[in-house]
């Protein structure tokens, strides 16, 4: 393979891509976000959770308050006398990696899930696809709401729960396009091959249906960050150990009738930007790589 | 017809019942409810004789048999903290979920459909753009963080609305109500709105795709070519064209609103189905869980019956695919 011949589409896609400047600035946004989030403990003034570091006397100080020993909490502290801006740090980096855990998972099931019911139908495809249809006519909190009911509370609880409310989405979206695609030339040469069924689905099929779906599942990552935060909100979701933004939201609305804003708003502005600077990208990913929309 | 309607039903019925069995099996792997029901220094006679009073030495299927067959004769067993039945207790929180759900797709209505048909009449406008951007951040900003800070404006800076409760309710039709009188709709203002918004981009939206599709078909030309005033052409030919579409969304949705009126009733504190349900979670009130689950998947099972219904008599072409398949 010329180096030439696999650059080409990928500098068309990224010039096509740049072409919208809200997209781009949402990129930038995303990469920043990325940035903070993986290097959260090089970047954040402060451990948020190291007790040793916190002093109860800093507690509920507003945006720009000095702590006793000298330093200022830029966006305030919160009932434990914590810095606001290292917890949305620390914070960013659970949801972040709890979204992209769940929906990596869900994705790789969807997949396998929708392969097998375009491969080989019949009833195996009944059966998965009426289960899909039950699935995604309720609303994906109600279904991780019943799951968290029964399941309780914990990390991996969640991520089961986000990939639970994830898979159907992709089943579907798969079973679609590879449908579409086993009626091609290319499957009936490998069929002819007397290649393996496994190779025929994973190595032929699987790299013709994915790209569209590695766009969905861009957008999705917001979903299940959004989905996440909600249900930690409402006390179903990450457990106090590993507070993401949706539980630091939440442990500001306590305060939040007594005018301690800070506490809720700054956490919320942070899942506000990474949500818009998410779909910003996926959805511009979806112009450009949507051969119909193609000039 | 009748076979779709039929065919139809039965599989609604087997969704109900596939859906029965996950929800007890689900809420049955919750840990032991007597832990937290009873006085810690109950002894153990007192804590077999709970048990067994409230049937949690029987095996799994047996449970799982009497509940089917006491919820087919409308029981879905006795609250374990109120003791009241538990359908009772869901029943009485459901008037204010629905008004609740009903205001807010009503807003969403109100709001959404003529600023749509706006969007979609001048895309290019600077107005058209602004209404998009506004949907986008509708769609973005997570239902919870919202009301959180319509709150922190209103109640805690501006002091305008209460952020807490119903307020006062009057009685219709032996139904207690807020929007009746002005406590009550002070009162219903946040939630309602906060639980519209999302909803309110979608109809942006929809409207406005459809809108922009309309205004390139002939009939519109030619009623352009007829002199009629744009008013007239969009608020009648076009919305009456787009129509199909937007009422199929809207009463997919509305099952949608109650399940997303967990997140809006506990942060507004407003006692519906939804808080009893975060609340009863919390306890572990499995026999409130279990109605509440099993009263809403009815609920949805109903609302997407009707709406394929409805659909095939909007749209002859849907019952064409049905009698072919």
């Amino acid at each position: 393979m010329s180096s030439v011949a696999v650059e080409t589409p990928f500098r068309r896609v990224a010039a096509d891509f740049a072409e919208s400047r809200l997209a781009l600035v949402g990129l930038a946004t995303l990469i920043l976000i990325l940035i903070v989030a993986i290097g959260a403990p090089l970047v954040s003034p402060q451990n948020p959770y190291n007790l040793a570091t916190l002093d109860i006397m800093d507690s509920k100080l507003p945006p720009g308050g000095q702590s006793l020993d000298g330093m200022t909490f830029w966006l305030g502290s919160d009932d434990q006398g914590r810095d606001m801006l290292s917890a949305i740090f620390y914070g960013l980096r659970i949801s972040l990696g709890v979204g992209t855990l769940a929906t990596v998972c869900a994705l790789a099931i969807g997949l396998a899930v929708g392969l097998i019911a375009a491969w080989f139908g019949g009833w195996v495809e009944a059966v998965i696809m009426r289960l899909v249809d039950l699935q995604l006519s309720f609303p994906s909190i109600l279904i991780a709401l019943v799951l968290l009911a029964s399941l309780g509370q914990g990390v991996d609880k969640i991520v089961i729960a986000l990939i639970t409310v994830q898979w159907a989405y992709y089943a579907r979206t798969v079973r679609g396009a590879a449908l579409v695609e086993r009626n091609k030339e290319y499957i009936e040469a490998a069929t002819c091959l007397a290649l393996p069924t496994s190779r025929i689905l994973f190595k032929h099929l699987l790299p013709n249906v994915l790209p569209p779906l590695i766009v969905i599942a861009t957008v999705q990552v917001a979903h299940a960050i959004a989905l996440e935060a909600t249900l930690s909100f409402l006390g179903l979701g990450m457990p106090i150990t590993s507070p993401s933004l949706g539980l630091l939201i939440a442990n500001g609305f306590t305060h939040l009738m007594s005018g301690k804003y800070w506490i809720s708003l700054y956490p919320g502005i942070a899942l506000l930007i990474t949500i818009v600077s998410i779909n910003l990208v996926g959805d511009q990913l979806r112009d450009v790589l949507n051969p119909r929309l193609q000039k | 017809m009748l076979v779709f309607i039929i065919r139809r039903m039965l599989q609604s019925v087997l969704a109900l019942l596939v859906m029965s069995v996950l929800i007890f099996v689900g809420v049955f792997a919750i840990g032991n409810p007597i832990d937290i029901l009873i006085n810690p220094q109950a002894d153990q006679a007192e804590i077999a004789r709970a048990t067994a009073a409230l049937g949690l030495d029987q095996p799994m299927w047996v449970q799982y048999w009497e509940f089917l067959r006491h919820a087919l004769a409308g029981d879905l067993g006795r609250s374990f903290s109120q003791n009241v039945p538990a359908v009772e207790l869901i029943f009485e929180r459901m008037p204010a979920t629905v008004e609740l759900a009903l205001c807010a797709m009503l807003m969403a209505i109100v709001l959404g459909i003529p600023l749509g048909l706006v969007a979609g009449m001048k895309p290019n406008a600077w107005y058209s753009k602004t209404i998009m951007a506004g949907s986008i951040f509708g769609f973005s900003l997570p239902t919870f963080w919202v009301g959180l800070m319509m709150i922190m404006v209103f109640s805690v800076f501006l002091g305008w609305l209460p952020s807490t409760g119903r307020g006062h309710t009057t009685l219709l039709l032996g139904i207690p109500v807020s929007f009746l009188n002005w406590d009550g709709i002070t009162h219903l203002m946040m939630p309602a709105l906060n639980l519209a918004l999302f909803k309110l981009s979608l109809l942006i939206r929809l409207t406005r795709a459809g809108t922009r599709e309309a205004m390139l078909q002939d009939y519109v030309k030619f009623a352009r070519a007829k002199g009629l005033p744009m008013r007239r052409i969009v608020g009648v030919h076009v919305l009456k064209n787009i129509l199909i579409p937007i009422v199929t969304v809207i009463g997919l949705e509305f099952g949608s609103l109650i399940a997303f009126a967990i997140v809006t009733e506990t942060i507004f504190a407003w006692p519906g189905m939804g808080k009893l349900l975060i609340d009863s979670i919390n306890v572990l009130d499995r026999p409130v869980i279990v109605a509440y689950v099993l009263i809403i998947v009815c609920l949805f099972v109903v609302i997407n019956l009707a709406v394929d219904l409805l659909y095939s008599l909007l749209d002859p072409r849907v019952r064409l695919a049905e009698a072919r398949a």
